[in-house]
Parts: C-alpha cells; structure tokens; sequence
C-alpha cells in the first residue's frame, strides 16, 4: 500500500466523474454521415457528383419503369394507351412486350403444352447438384446426380424413355467390367474391357434393344426437335452440358499439363493455349462450318449437339488451368505422403490429390460457369436462337418493331440475377475453404 | 549364404513395358503418340475426302485476288479492287486499333472505379459496386447492342442540325453525335512537311518522345542535385517549356489547323467520322472490361496488407508519398499479370464486332472473305492462327513483366 492516503493529498479525485454522453457530433446518424461522406472537401464533392449522379438515373428509370404499361397487343397500341394516359412526350415503359412474349423469351419455340418438362428437369438439376455444392447434404442423393442426366435428357428432348436407359445401361456395363473382372484379369485388361465392351453394346446392341423394348412398353413423352428449342432454356443447356461435360476432360488436361511425360505434357499445353488463345466465336463458327470436314462423308448431326461439343472442347481447356491451380496449390507433402503409401499414380490421384484439389477449385469452376453462361449468347451468331436472338426477332416482328430497352432491360435482368447468385455463392465457398486451410 | 539383394533375373522381359516403372512411361507415351496420330490421320484424311468430293483444293491463292467488296472503316488505303489479302489486313488493323482503344478506356475506368470503390466514402464505394457487378453479371453481347441500339435509335439525326431552331446542336460546336456516327474535329496541317501524312504524325511523335526523354533527365538530374546539396533545384517552368514549346513549334512551322465537322448537304462533313459500330463496340468493351479490371485493382490494393501503409506511416511517409512508394510497387506485381489476362479477354472479344457489323479480321477475313471465296477451311485457319499469335505474343509480354518483377530471392 503506498503512503499517500486519498485525504491527505487535497488534489486527489476520489469519486470518478460520471460518464457523459459523445458530443452530438461524434453519436448517430451525424457521425456516419459526416465521417463517410463529407470528412474532406474531396469527399464532399464526390457525395455531390454521387447523388447528381443516383438522382439522374433513378429520376427517369424508376417513373418510366413504374408506370410502364403492360397490357397492350403491339407497340402502337401501347403507345396509343400512353398518348391517352400521359400524353405524347410522357416516356414510359411499354411492359406489354415482356407479358405477351416472356414464355418466348424463356423457352423459345417449344411446344407450350410442354413447359412443365424443361421447369422440371431444371428442378431435378438443382436437387442432382446439391450434394455436389453443399457437403452437408446425405451421401445417398447422389444416386439421383448420376442418374439426373439422362432423365433430363429425356424430359427435355422427350422420345421413348427406352433410348436413355439403354445408354445408361453402357455405363453401368462398363463399371461391372472394372468391379468384377478386375480381381481377375488385372487391372489393364479390367480398364481396357471397360472401355471396349460399352462401346460395343452401344453401337450394336443399344439401337435395337431400346426399339425392341419401347414396341413392347411403349413409355414417351412427345419428342421435342432441338430448333424448337430457345430462350434462356436453350443457354441452361448448353452452359450447363458444356461445363458437365468439360470437368472430366478439364481434370484429365489438368493432370497431362503436371505430368512428367514429355508427349502427354506437349499435347495437353498445346490443346490448351490454342483453345485459350482463339475466341469462342471462332470455335463457334468452326462448329458450324468445318466440323463436317473433319467427319466421315455424309455425317451430319444436330447443330445444338455441335454447338454442345465445341463448347465443351472449349471450357475443358478453361477448366484445365483452374484445376491446374488446384493442383499447385496443394502441399508438396501430400503427394509425397501419397508416394510413401505406395500408391500408384492413378490411386493416389483418385484417393489423396484431386479430392483436396477439385475442393479448392470449385470457386474457379463456378467462375468459368457464370463466364460460359454469358457466352452462351454468342451461338445467336450461328442461327441458334438464345435470349437475344429472340429479341432480335421480336424487334423484327411488325408488332414491337422499334422496342429495345425493355427486351433488353429484361434479359439483362435474368441474367444478372442468375450470374449474381452463382457469383456469391463462389464468393461464399471462398470464404470456407480459406478458413478451413488456416 | 545368399544375400537378399541379389537382383533379379537378368535380361528384358516383355512384360517390363508394362510393370516396370523405368520402362512403363514410354509404353504410356508410344500409345499415346500411336493413337494421336491415328485421330490425326483419321481426320485428315476425312477432310481430304470431304474437300474432293466438293471439288475444292486447299490452296491459299485467294488472298491475292481481288476482293471486290468495300470495307467502311479503313486504316490503310483499300477498295473493293485490292485482294482478299488486303483485306484481311484492313480488318486485322480495326481488331488492333478497337483492341488498342477498348484497353486504354478500359484501363481508366477500371482502375478509377476499383479506387473509388475502396474510398471511405460510402455512397461512392456502393455506386462502383452496382457499376462492378451490373457490367460483370450481363453478357457483353447484350451491353453491344443495347449501346448499338442507342448510337442508331436514341441518337438525332444530322437533319436535325439543320434550320434556324434546329432540335440538337453539337457539343461546344466541335463534336456532333448523330445517328450515323459521332464526328470529332480533325487536325490537318496546311504546309506538311512531307507528302505522305503519316510521316507528318510520326515527326510529331517523334518530337513529343524527345521532350519527353529530355524532361525525365531534367527530373534525374534534379533529384541527383538534391542528393547532393539538400535542396531541389525548381524545375517545373524548365519542364513545361520543354514539353510545350517543340511540339507548338512545329505545329505552326507545318500550319496545323482544326477541321471542324460542318453541316454539308444531307451530313456532316469535314472533322473525322467515326462510326457508331466503332463506338458502340469500344464503349461496351471498355465498360465490360473496366468492370473486371476494377475488381483486380481493388484486390490488388487490398492484397498489400494495412501494416505495410502503417509502416510507411511510422517512417513519417505522407498518404500520397506512401502510395506511389510504399503501396502501389507491390500492389503493381499483384494487379499487373490479371490485367494483361483482361487486355487478351478484350482484344478477343473484340470478334464480337459481329454484332454490330464494325469490320474486323473476323469479318473480313473469316466473314466476307470466305461467303465470297467458299473458302471456309483456309480463312478460319488464317483467323484462327492471328488470334492465336496476338495472345501468344501478348502472354509472352506477361512472362517478360512476370520475370522482372518477381521477388528476388536467394
């Protein structure tokens, strides 16, 4: 205890002061508002220019958004409602376009009775993918992921249900090759069946079986030609095949570029960096104009299905250098811990590295999703019709001829919201697996 | 006694291809390589039947016959006589010059609005997020041509210039925009020195990189006097007359004037033209880019962590001085390489000019070319390699910046 008491030093505090409250410039709305928008004259001034700027854009877009019309048969008649409503120079927007053609723009020309396929094998793609993108899920969905593709093909393109099921039964020959000859013939043999047998039972038997079972039980829905396809159905498709498709033949370039044989590393950097290096609506065009060079005289397949393969060609080179990422961000020591299990290079690919590497990357193939859904628009280019080339048709129809901004403002929109969403869900996986590797 | 590491049997057995791991990658690569040229060969020879059987050759001749279309927009003199050749060139120098002119704007907005998204000022910061995120969630096809749609449709028409009350006027009486494109007042020189103008331009640029030269040593030779006496010699009078006077100069010495565009007959006239395609495109490439650039810069600057402008604080740095010493030269080695990624996006994306018809290599060379000449093979394989030259190139400057700028370590 020190020898100073309290009463004898007569400039001693004894009781404290009451706590006051912050000066009014330092509480509340004043604060915020003075600390983050007018602290410096710089800062004042960009207030300024920021609500000259919100003023100018919510003042004519909110009135002519709000009052829009949406009820009208064509333009004219539209105009002819705003004439009477606001008078001629009252600028508003004319909705009507949106209400009478939005199925278009959604799902192009396919038969409206048949709306309800698309919407639901959209729905059985969202519940197949959620055991991918959220862990926490049971293991058991994924059952429903390996068979969703060809039930979607199915609903979507329509035809006897007969055809799907015997494609998928070449898969599951393929895994009975690997499962049960394995043990026996060695594993070479097992891989090299696996591959031989489906593609033999899928270019002899398949054909037949599905005619012969679909005359016995005939199950179908109407078939659907991919030209009635359009819309923003027809850009799901091919983004959402395209990356599908890709992710396998990405991971297998990935692991090529990484790989210490000479020819497999050269072949993969080049198909790579040439894909890389030309843009999509070059391959696009090739698609449509040269693939029936390469193939045999006299082949000739659906423009959609070409559109889906060089699409395909096209992400796997973009999907490649994400997962490459993957691949190098991994510690060193897991692959040598691997090694030291004495796996083997596939096993130890399958059980240790791509498990942990595919799990860093799925942010980046989120991110080269969303890029290939907004290049899905370019296929308007070789006469398939997505959103936008929809409404070029719109405009060009005698009714809407000379409408742009509420088209556009529309597909814009659905687009956004979509990009938007995937873009934060990447931003949102991010964010956990950082913390899970600190 | 025998040894347990007594080697094997000796001698090659053929089942070493196979289970050997010395052996076992070459066994890989040869397959490989066996299969590769199969595919190879299937398709060549698929497309040698293909082109027989439409009694076409593989032969490049066409880009020596005329052409016999027109192209709007020209850097290098070409008409509808000149060769297919040429006209690839023509397009190849509008996909160059849109790249060019997309990345430069490009650069601009994008670093202003990654910036100006960091700032404390929260009404700033949220407006460059709806800029951010409106541009990068929408196609870029649809901001073309909804830019497109507003050059042609939302823009007056040149009679609108015209008669005593006209109901559009031109900005401060030298740029007008109008729905046939925006026309911008044009330098000519009225005593050139040479005949040929382009020459004219290059001893303009030639004396701006002199002053240019001689200014930054004014600025080295100022800061070594500082260096060594302690106080830094003012320079600034020096360094304006030497970046004005020269260039001024020669100016007047070749009689340089402003063409201003005017009002002639049913369009303007005189000043420089440029297109609503060109414009369009270069806007919505810029915008679109920008956006992305942006994200890279803000990324950038926040990758260089708060204790590093904190030091620079404690050592007395001023914010500005922190910036330009502390701050940017390792935000720079972070933002650079993504940045260079986002030049090639736009230069190729600049292919989408199709939207709008602008006149690039694409639409020449891999569009009109090949509708005229039924040349598809040859013309997307000539498009295709440009493209792939002009990333490769544009990589190997990255590798090049990469290099220079990366952590020396020991």
């Amino acid at each position: 205890m020190s020898d100073t008491h309290a009463q004898t030093v007569a400039y001693v505090r004894e009781s404290m002061t009451e706590q006051r409250e912050p000066p009014l410039s330092e509480t509340g709305v004043y604060k915020w508002i003075h600390g983050n928008m007018l602290s410096t004259p710089l800062n004042v001034f960009l207030t300024l220019v920021s609500l000259w700027v919100i003023w100018t854009v919510l003042s004519h877009v909110l009135p002519w958004a709000v009052f829009g019309i949406w009820d009208a048969a064509s333009l004219t008649e539209c105009r002819a409602i705003r004439d009477e409503l606001y008078g001629a120079d009252g600028s508003v927007a004319c909705w009507a376009v949106i209400s009478e053609r939005w199925q278009q723009l959604l799902f192009g020309f396919y038969p409206p009775e048949g709306y309800w396929r698309p919407v639901l094998a959209f729905v059985l793609f969202l519940a197949a993918i959620a055991p991918i993108l959220f862990s926490s899920l049971p293991r058991k969905l994924l059952w429903l992921t390996l068979a969703a593709p060809f039930v979607m093909f199915w609903l979507i393109w329509g035809g006897t249900i007969w055809g799907p099921i015997c494609i998928a039964l070449g898969f599951v020959l393929g895994w009975a090759a690997i499962h049960y000859s394995g043990p026996r013939i060695g594993t070479l043999a097992a891989v090299i069946l696996a591959i031989v047998l489906p593609l033999i039972y899928w270019l002899v038997i398949a054909g037949p079986l599905a005619q012969a079972l679909s005359t016995v039980l005939p199950i179908g829905l109407n078939p659907v030609a991919s030209r009635e396809m359009g819309g923003f159905m027809l850009a799901l498709i091919i983004g959402i095949s395209g990356i599908v498709l890709s992710l396998p033949l990405g991971i297998v370039l990935a692991l090529g570029r990484q790989s210490d044989l000479f020819l497999i590393n050269k072949v993969s950097v080049i198909f790579i960096e040439v894909i890389r290096g030309v843009p999509l609506i070059v391959w696009l065009f090739t698609a449509s104009l040269l693939l029936n060079y390469f193939l045999p005289p006299g082949t000739n397949f659906d423009l959609m299905l070409r559109v889906i393969i060089m699409v395909t060609l096209f992400s796997s080179a973009y999907i490649a250098e994400v997962v490459r990422g993957g691949l190098a961000a991994l510690a060193k020591g897991q692959y040598e811990a691997a090694d030291a299990l004495g796996l083997d290079y596939w096993k130890s690919m399958r059980l240790v590295v791509l498990p942990q590497a595919l799990k860093i990357s799925i942010p980046g193939i989120v991110n080269t999703f969303i890029g290939l859904f907004k290049d899905t628009t370019l296929v308007v280019f070789i006469g398939l019709l997505d959103p936008i080339g929809l409404s070029n048709t719109i405009r060009a129809s005698t009714d809407w001829n000379g409408i742009y901004w509420e088209l556009f403002v529309f597909i814009g929109l659905c687009f956004f919201i979509f990009c938007f969403s995937m873009g934060r869900y990447s931003l949102f996986l991010e964010k956990t697996l950082r913390r899970e590797h600190r | 006694m025998t040894t347990m590491t007594d080697p094997p049997g000796q001698g090659f057995r053929l089942s070493q291809l196979i289970y050997d791991t010395r052996y076992r990658s070459l066994t890989i690569q040869m397959v490989a390589m066996i299969l590769l040229m199969l595919t190879f060969s299937w398709l060549v020879v698929n497309t040698i039947t293909n082109l027989h059987a439409l009694g076409k050759d593989f032969d490049f001749g066409f880009l020596t016959q005329p052409s016999g279309y027109d192209i709007n927009q020209r850097l290098v003199e070409y008409d509808s006589q000149s060769t297919h050749g040429r006209a690839a060139l023509v397009g190849i120098l509008n996909t160059l010059l849109v790249a060019f002119l997309g990345c430069a704007l490009a650069t601009v907005l994008g670093v202003t609005a990654g910036v100006l998204r960091l700032s404390n000022n929260w009404l700033v910061s949220r407006l460059m997020a709806v800029y951010v995120e409106g541009f990068r969630n929408v196609p870029l096809l649809l901001w073309i041509v909804l830019i497109f749609a507003l050059m042609t449709e939302g823009t007056p028409a040149p009679s609108a210039f015209r008669g005593e009350t006209p109901s559009s006027s031109m900005l401060f009486d030298a740029v007008a925009i109008t729905n046939r494109g925006v026309y911008i007042p044009a330098i000519h020189f009225a005593a050139p020195l040479f005949e040929n103008n382009f020459y004219n331009w290059l001893l303009v640029l030639i004396v701006l990189a002199v002053s240019i030269f001689v200014v930054k040593r004014i600025a080295h030779w100022a800061s070594v006097r500082q260096e060594a006496t302690g106080d830094r010699p003012t320079t600034w009078y020096l360094t304006l007359a030497i970046l004005v006077l020269p260039i001024a100069l020669l100016l007047v010495l070749m009689g340089a004037f402003l063409d201003l565009p005017s009002l002639q007959g049913f369009n303007f006239g005189g000043g420089v033209h440029l297109r609503g395609s060109l414009i369009a495109l270069w806007l919505a490439l810029s915008l679109y880019t920008g956006a992305f650039i942006a994200e890279i810069v803000r990324g950038g600057i926040l990758a260089i962590s708060a204790g590093q402008s904190e030091a620079a604080y404690a050592l007395g740095l001023r914010p500005g001085t922190t910036m330009k010493l502390v701050v940017l030269p390792q935000a720079l080695r972070v933002i650079i390489p993504p940045l260079i990624s986002q030049f090639l996006n736009l230069t190729k994306n600049s292919s989408l000019a199709i939207a709008v018809g602008y006149m690039d290599a694409r639409s020449t060379l891999g569009g009109i070319t090949i509708n005229q000449t039924g040349r598809e093979l040859e013309g997307m394989l000539l498009l295709g390699l440009f493209y792939l030259v002009l990333s490769l190139a544009i990589s190997g400057v990255m590798n090049v910046y990469n290099n220079s700028v990366k952590l020396k370590e020991r």
